[in-house]
C-alpha cells in the first residue's frame, strides 16, 4: 500500500463539514503535503449523513480513506460517529461533537437513536475526543461555527503551529465572520489541550 | 501557481486557459460547478439552458460560429441531449467543442448509474477521462485541440470522485483562440440523407485515425513495475489501483474511445497475467477479449454494480485490508430530508393526507417518498411527472384524474414539463398538475433558471412566467397558492380535482435556503400543554423530535415555519421560548 494519512469529517448535511475539510486542506498544502479531498455534493446535503474524506502525504493517489485507514475522524454529531467508526485506523484518534440529531427513521419511530453512544465508542478501544461543540460556538457567538470549533481542536492534536491553522483560518473564511470564527477556534483549541 | 480545486473547478481553469469562448450547461450533480466556476471568468460567456439538449445545440452553434464551445451536463443529462450529440459527429466542429459527462457511480445524487462510455462509443466520438484536478485541467485543453485536428465533438467524462474531488493543479495562462471565419457549407453542416450518407464514412475513417492516434497518445501511457500482473484501468480506477500497488505495472488509459489495440497487445505480452479494472461495465474488458488479447480477470472479479475503492480491489483481489471495528450495533441510517422550513414540506403532508397517487419528477421534492411523508409514487426523469401522469390517467379514466396530481419544480417544468403539459392539453386530458415553485434550482445547490429573472453570471434577466405560459399552453385554470397555508392548499386541490379539464396549481414560495429568505425564531414546545398525541411528528420536520411523551423542537434547526402549529391541536407549539 501507498503510504499516506487519513483525516475524514463527518456530520450532517448542512453542518459545514465542507468549510472544514478547506481549512484543513489549506493547512496541509501549506505545509508542502500532496493532498486530495473527496465530497459529496447534492442530495446528501440536505440532511443526510455526509462525508468529507482529506488524504495527505509525499504522493497521494486515491481521494478515498477506506475502512482501517483514518488517523483521525471529526464526527459532527454522535451517530455518525458511530456509522463511520469503521474507518478508523487501529490507532487512530475520534473527535466528536457530542450531539444527538435524530435521522427521520428515528424521528418516525421506526429505528431507535443507540443509547452512551460516546461510551461505546470508548469501549470498543477508540481513542476519544468527546465535546460539546455546539455550546462552545454558541460562545464564540454562532451556533453553525461548531465546523470550526471541531478544527480547533483537531489543531491541538497535530504538529502544525498555530499561526498555520490561523492563516489557512484567514484564507478560508469571510473577513465578516472571521473574529466570530477565530473565538471558535480558539475555544476548540483550549479544550483539546485541557483535555488531553 | 499550485492550487487546490475540485475537478469540476480544473476543468473550467482548462476551459479557460484552452481559449474556450461559450459554455452552456444545466445544473445536474456532479457536473455543476465546472459552469459556476466558468462564469466567474470574463472572457468567457457562460449561461445555463433549460436543458441539456439546448446546452448542447446551443454550443454546436457557437462552435459552428467559430468559438471553441463547450457543455456540460450530468450522464442522465446525456440521455436527452443524445440526439444533437449523435449527428455532430457527422458534421463535425469548425471552433472545438467539448461535451463534458458527470458519471455518477454509486448514485450518491442520481436515479440509475448508466456507464456513458457507451455513448462515446454509440456516436463514435472520442471520449477523454481524466483521474484527478491535473488531468481535469490538461485533458480539458487537450480535448479542444483534438477537436479541430480530427473535425470532431470530444466527450470529457468525469465521475462523482474526479469532480467532487479535491486535488493539487498547477495553473497557466489564457491562450486566445479568435472566432474562426464563417463559411456557408451545406454538405458538411446540413445532415439531409444525401449529405449525411457521405458524411458517415468520415466519420468511420476518423474513428481510424483516432485509433492510430490512441496507440502512441502520450496519454494512454504504461507504467512498467512488477510484471507478475499487469493492469489495464482509466479514471478514478487508476488512482485506487495506484494506492494499492505504488510499483505494479499499469495501463493507464486517458482516451477510453476509441482503445488502442497494438498498445494493448504488448502490454499484455511484458506481463504473466493481464487484470482490468474499471467501474460499471465492462467496456475495455470487451474490448480486449473481441480484439483476442488475454484477459485473467474482470467484471469476474469487480462486479457490475456502484463504485470500487482501495479495498474493494483489494477484496476482489483475494489480499489483506486493514482491521478495523464496527460500532457493533445498528446504526439507524440517516437519509436526506427536506430542510426545517421547505416549503415543499406541507405541500406532501396534503397530498398523502388525501390519499392521492402523486407522479412525481426529479429535485429536492423527490424526498416526499420517504417517510413519514410518503406522498411520492413514481420517479423517472426529468420531466416524466407530468407525461407520466397524462399515460396513468388515460388507461385508468376520468375517476383516476380525480385522485391524481403531478408534481414538478420551477427548473424541472422548464427543462422538459412544458411538453408534457402540451400533451394533456393537446390530446383533451384532465390531469392535475401542481408546479412547485421554490424560485431557484434546489438540489444541484441553488442555480438560477429561466423563471428567476437571473442568470448564471448573476445579472438580471427576463423572467418566464409560469402562469402565463400555462396559460398560452391552454390550460384554462391555472391558480398560485402559498405552500404553508395548507387549508388552502387543500382547498385548491380539491377544486381543481373535480374540474373536468386539465389545471396547474403553482405552489409559490421561494427555497428557505436562499440567502434573501428571512427565517422567524425557533418555536418551542410548552410541555404542559402537549398531550403526546404526535400529530407534529407527521409532517417529518427533522427539528421535531420526540422523547418522554413529548414532542421537542430543536433551536438550532428550527426556522419557525409554523407548520407543525397547524397541526397541533392542543396550542402547545408557541412562539417565543418561556411565553
Amino acid at each position: 500500500m501507498n503510504e499516506t494519512k487519513g483525516i475524514m469529517i463527518v456530520g450532517v448535511g448542512g453542518q459545514g463539514t465542507l468549510l472544514a475539510s478547506r481549512i484543513l486542506g489549506s493547512v496541509l498544502i501549506g505545509q508542502g503535503y500532496d493532498v486530495k479531498m473527496s465530497e459529496v455534493h447534492g442530495m446528501s446535503q440536505r440532511g443526510g449523513s455526509v462525508v468529507t474524506y482529506v488524504k495527505f502525504g509525499e504522493k497521494v493517489y486515491s481521494p478515498l480513506v477506506d475502512q482501517g485507514e483514518a488517523d483521525y475522524i471529526l464526527a459532527f454529531e454522535r451517530l455518525e460517529a458511530a456509522r463511520w467508526i469503521s474507518y478508523l485506523r487501529q490507532g487512530g484518534t475520534l473527535i466528536v461533537n457530542d450531539r444527538r440529531i435524530s435521522p427521520m427513521p428515528v424521528i418516525t419511530g421506526a429505528m431507535a437513536y443507540p443509547d452512551d453512544i460516546v461510551a461505546k465508542l470508548r469501549a470498543g478501544g477508540s481513542k476519544v475526543i468527546a465535546s460539546d461543540a455546539l455550546s462552545m460556538a454558541m460562545e464564540a457567538g454562532n451556533a453553525k461555527s461548531v465546523n470550526v470549533v471541531m478544527i480547533g481542536i483537531l489543531s491541538a492534536l497535530t504538529e502544525f503551529s498555530e499561526d498555520v491553522w490561523q492563516a489557512a483560518l484567514s484564507d478560508c473564511v469571510k473577513p465578516k465572520f472571521l473574529e466570530l470564527n477565530k473565538k471558535a477556534f480558539s475555544l476548540g483549541r483550549e479544550y483539546a489541550k485541557k483535555s488531553l | 501557481m499550485k492550487t487546490l480545486l475540485l475537478g469540476n473547478e480544473a476543468a473550467a481553469r482548462g476551459l479557460y486557459e484552452a481559449g474556450c469562448r461559450f459554455v452552456s450547461a444545466y445544473p445536474g450533480t456532479p457536473s455543476t460547478e465546472i459552469a459556476e466556476t466558468v462564469a466567474k471568468y470574463d472572457e468567457i460567456y457562460a449561461e445555463w439552458a433549460p436543458n441539456e439538449k439546448v446546452a448542447a445545440e446551443a454550443a454546436i452553434g457557437a462552435s459552428i460560429g467559430g468559438a471553441r464551445s463547450f457543455c456540460a451536463m450530468k450522464h442522465v443529462g446525456l440521455n436527452v441531449a443524445a440526439d444533437p450529440l449523435f449527428t455532430v459527429s457527422y458534421t463535425g466542429v469548425s471552433g472545438g467543442l467539448v461535451i463534458a459527462v458527470a458519471d455518477d457511480q454509486g448514485m450518491h445524487s442520481s436515479q440509475n448509474e448508466q456507464d456513458s462510455r457507451h455513448y462515446a462509443i454509440a456516436a463514435k466520438v472520442p471520449m477523454l477521462e481524466p483521474s484527478d484536478s491535473a488531468e481535469c485541467l490538461e485533458y480539458a485543453k487537450l480535448a479542444f485541440d483534438l477537436s479541430e485536428e480530427y473535425d470532431t465533438p470530444v466527450l470529457f467524462r468525469t465521475c462523482t470522485r474526479v469532480a467532487h474531488s479535491q486535488s493539487i493543479v498547477e495553473l497557466s495562462n489564457r491562450v486566445e483562440h479568435e472566432l474562426r471565419p464563417y463559411e456557408k457549407n451545406p454538405a458538411k453542416y446540413v445532415m439531409m440523407p444525401g449529405n449525411a450518407m457521405k458524411r458517415h464514412p468520415v466519420v468511420e475513417e476518423r474513428t481510424r485515425k483516432l485509433t492510430e492516434y490512441a496507440e502512441t497518445a502520450g496519454i494512454n501511457r504504461i507504467e512498467m513495475g512488477d510484471t507478475s500482473v499487469g493492469y489495464v484501468t482509466a479514471g478514478i480506477c487508476y488512482q485506487y489501483l495506484r494506492e494499492c500497488f505504488p510499483n505494479a505495472s499499469v495501463l493507464k488509459l486517458g482516451m477510453v474511445n476509441p482503445l488502442p489495440v497494438k498498445l494493448i497487445a504488448d502490454f499484455a505480452s511484458k506481463v504473466d497475467k493481464l487484470i482490468v479494472v474499471e467501474e460499471l461495465d465492462p467496456v475495455i474488458e470487451t474490448h480486449l477479449r473481441s480484439n483476442g488479447i488475454r484477459v485473467d480477470g474482470g467484471k469476474d472479479l469487480f462486479g457490475l454494480v456502484g463504485e470500487l475503492s482501495q479495498n474493494k480491489i483489494l477484496k476482489a483481489l483475494g489480499m489483506k485490508t486493514a482491521p478495523f471495528r464496527d460500532f457493533g450495533e445498528t446504526v439507524p441510517p440517516r437519509p436526506p430530508t427536506l430542510c426545517p422550513g421547505c416549503p415543499h414540506r406541507g405541500l406532501f403532508y396534503t397530498l398523502g393526507k388525501m390519499g392521492l397517487m402523486v407522479s412525481g419528477d426529479i429535485g429536492c421534492y423527490t424526498l416526499g417518498s420517504l417517510p413519514p411523508l410518503t406522498a411520492v409514487d413514481t420517479t423517472i426523469c426529468m420531466g416524466a411527472s407530468i407525461s407520466g401522469l397524462h399515460g396513468f390517467n388515460t388507461v385508468r379514466g376520468a375517476e383516476s384524474a380525480k385522485k391524481s396530481v403531478a408534481v414538478i419544480g420551477d427548473s424541472t417544468f422548464m427543462h422538459s414539463g412544458i411538453t408534457g403539459l402540451v400533451d394533456i392539453v393537446y390530446n383533451k386530458g384532465i390531469s392535475t398538475v401542481l408546479i412547485l415553485d421554490n424560485s431557484i434550482t434546489g438540489m444541484t445547490g441553488h442555480q438560477q433558471n429561466p423563471t428567476t429573472g437571473k442568470t448564471l453570471k448573476g445579472e438580471p434577466a427576463p423572467a418566464v412566467s409560469l402562469e402565463k405560459l400555462c396559460e398560452a399552453v391552454g390550460v384554462k385554470r391555472v391558480r398560485v397558492v402559498d405552500p404553508y397555508a395548507l387549508e388552502e392548499l387543500k382547498a385548491a386541490v380539491t377544486e381543481e380535482l373535480a374540474a373536468a379539464e386539465p389545471s396547474v396549481i403553482i405552489a409559490r414560495r421561494p427555497c428557505i435556503l436562499l440567502p434573501e429568505v428571512k427565517t422567524s425564531p425557533a418555536l418551542h414546545i410548552d410541555p404542559e400543554a402537549c398531550k403526546g398525541c404526535r400529530q407534529c411528528m407527521t409532517i417529518g420536520c427533522p427539528s421535531i423530535s420526540f422523547a418522554e411523551k413529548k414532542a421537542s423542537i430543536d433551536s438550532t434547526l428550527c426556522v419557525g415555519c409554523e407548520l407543525c402549529t397547524q397541526m397541533c391541536k392542543f396550542g402547545a407549539i408557541l412562539k417565543k421560548e418561556g411565553k
